[in-house]
């Protein structure tokens, strides 16, 4: 861009934050005088952000390495999340577990519903890679993103399917579509207080597990990429896939354990939002997955660190937006930011081009 | 060791190679020569498996590799550095020579090719840490060989490497070719700059439009008439 057009475009840019802004309830007095009064629910909001933020950052994931890996967008990602949280519904009510059920002996069923959650959506996920994308690998880009596209509408009607088993899983309610309430059974200790801290700050102990689950998924993950040698398998094919192959990986087995990886964080963020949010429905996997997406997007998809960072970001965006600006228009700003930044970055906050020299 | 019987090897209906028989003795360096588009490149992709042959047979060490995947070529001891480099631009040097023993299991071994290396390439060695990415052409093409060696190849491949490099360089990397058949690895070189491939190889063949014109020894192919007008440059 010239200089002179990238001043237009500021101008531009702010001429319309000036001109929607109020109506997209972005009135700066006011703001700032509810944040004057209350200081207390800005870092709520923020912590809420942060949670949120962190499972939207685990959905990134899969679609950053997947798209690290076989320049995919695997639009069905946010769809084998939504089915993970129907896994783990399933599973904590098979175990007879209720709102209240006391957490020593919720441990246990949370923990398996963890182990099928994110069992089932790793097999899912590398059969869909085996199925419906090797067998395309070789041709134009847009036919595996249509094949995407389609198990997308086939995990969502899958979901629509279990939600109506009420006979087998009375879990699951009456009707087949309605949202699932799922049982709230992490303890709601409030942290700050119990600790003799007087704030009006809200940070429960369910708050506390589920930021640190979260944190744990990424860490290990990030972990898991940097040193050990699959992990490295998996960076060596993302950077260039011929030069993998030379060095003899088993390229196959590569994209396979990276959908493997990806589906397992998938279910793994099923159960927590389930956790968190305390009700899931099978078409949550279009909007979480949107944002995840966007989330990759931001961060430089195909770059792990970017992801982390982008779905926080979307994550405390949201919240903000929530309280401060409009609810209703908290979709319109966080993807109004996505085109700002694109615009400045196109390859996102830390994508990187790091180019071989011939 | 590695024997080539009639291969032929098709981009889809583009024929590249057009029924081309070599053969690699133990320990040898055989150089492959040929201008732009000979299909230079494409017989060493069809040796690794990356491409497979429509006919004819590669054998090594007596064994058929026409239906062998490239991760078992490369455990049966041959490594390639290809053309263009190739290296994994975001790892550094040390991952990248690690990937070169993927498939290896012994450490101490690894170890002591690593310190072979080293001392092949010392530049490598004083950018241990530096992502491949940020290396220089030359240093990349180093590389690019030692993470070829990391495997411990009894045949090496080698695709240009002297591509793009400045003159000194190209003495320098033609040295430690020398260097690396002298400790015991044949070598398979590709190359276009055939007077340098001439000195260091035993052996040539002449490629052209995906078919072998000419082969002899060394010797024999300096002092040929149409390798000196076509690939010496002489008149
Ligand atoms: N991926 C491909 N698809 C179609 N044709 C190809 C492909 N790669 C190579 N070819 C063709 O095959 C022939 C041989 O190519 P090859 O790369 O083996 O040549 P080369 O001898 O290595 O040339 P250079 O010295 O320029 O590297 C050429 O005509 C080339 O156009
Ligand atoms: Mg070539």
């Amino acid at each position: 861009m010239k200089p002179w057009q990238k001043i237009v475009l500021y101008l531009a840019i702010v001429y319309f934050v000036l001109l929607l802004g109020p109506i997209a309830g972005l009135d700066l007095p006011r703001i700032l005088k509810e944040i004057a009064q209350s200081p207390s629910l800005l870092i709520t909001q923020l912590l809420v952000g942060l949670i949120n933020g962190a499972i939207i950052a685990i959905i990134a994931l899969g679609y950053t390495l997947v798209y690290g890996i076989i320049e995919l967008i695997n639009f069905a990602h946010g769809d084998l999340y939504m089915l993970g949280g129907f896994a783990a519904l399933t599973v904590v009510g098979a175990f007879g577990m209720q709102d209240g059920a006391p957490f020593i002996s919720a441990i246990i069923p949370m923990l398996v519903a963890l182990l099928v959650a994110a069992g089932m959506c790793a097999g899912l996920n590398v059969l869909t890679e085996r199925y419906a994308y090797r067998p395309l690998r070789n041709a134009p880009r847009l036919a595996p993103l249509i094949s995407a596209i389609g198990m997308s509408f086939i995990f969502q009607n899958l979901g629509l399917f279990w939600g109506g088993l009420r006979s087998f899983i009375p879990i699951m309610g009456n009707t087949a579509a309605a949202p699932k309430s799922f049982p709230d059974l992490l303890p709601r200790i409030d942290i700050f207080r119990s600790l003799g801290i007087d704030t009006k700050v809200d940070f429960t102990t369910k708050d506390l597990i589920v930021l640190v689950v979260a944190v744990v998924l990424m860490v290990s993950l990030n972990w898991f990429v940097q040193n050990t040698s699959a992990g490295k398998a998996m960076r060596a094919v993302a950077q260039n896939r011929d030069a993998a192959k030379i060095v003899g990986l088993d390229v196959d087995r590569v994209i396979v354990l990276t959908f493997l990886i990806g589906g397992a964080l998938a279910g793994a963020a099923g159960l927590l939002v389930g956790l968190y949010n305390n009700t899931i429905v099978f078409t949550m996997g279009f909007t979480a997955g949107l944002r995840a997406f966007t989330a990759a997007v931001l961060g430089g998809i195909g770059n792990i660190t970017g992801a982390m960072l982008g779905g926080v970001l979307i994550g405390l965006l949201s919240a903000l937006s929530d309280q401060y600006l409009s609810s209703r228009w908290t979709d319109a700003w966080v993807f109004g930011v996505l085109v700002l930044i694109l615009v400045f970055r196109p390859s996102g906050l830390l994508g990187e081009n790091l180019q071989e020299k011939v | 060791m590695l024997e080539l019987i009639d291969v032929h090897t098709y981009y889809g209906n583009i024929q590249a190679l057009k029924g081309i028989s070599i053969h690699v003795e133990p320990g040898e360096v055989v150089t492959l020569i040929g201008s732009n588009g000979a299909g230079k490149t494409t017989t060493l992709r069809t040796i690794q498996g990356l491409l497979r042959p429509r006919q004819g047979k590669i054998l090594f060490e007596g064994q058929d590799l026409s239906s062998s995947s490239s991760p078992e070529i490369v455990r049966l001891g041959i490594a390639q550095s290809p053309e263009g480099r190739m290296i994994f631009p975001r790892m550094t040097v040390l991952e990248n020579l690690e990937m070169g023993a993927f498939h290896r299991q012994d450490k101490a071994g690894i170890q002591a090719d690593m310190e072979r290396v080293f001392t092949l390439f010392p530049r490598l060695q004083e950018r241990i840490k530096q992502k491949g990415g940020t290396l220089s052409g030359g240093e990349q093409q180093m590389l690019a060989i030692a993470r070829a060696l990391m495997a411990r190849p009894r045949l090496l491949l080698l695709d240009e490497p002297s591509m793009g490099l400045a003159p000194m360089l190209v003495n320098q990397i033609f040295s430690i070719i020398h260097e690396i058949s002298d400790q015991g690895t044949t070598i398979l070189l590709v190359e276009q700059n055939a007077r340098m491939a001439l000195t260091v190889a035993n052996r040539g063949y002449v490629l052209q439009t995906g078919e072998i014109v000419l082969t002899g020894s060394a010797k024999e192919l300096q002092v040929n008439e149409t390798v000196r007008k076509a690939y010496l440059g002489e008149e």
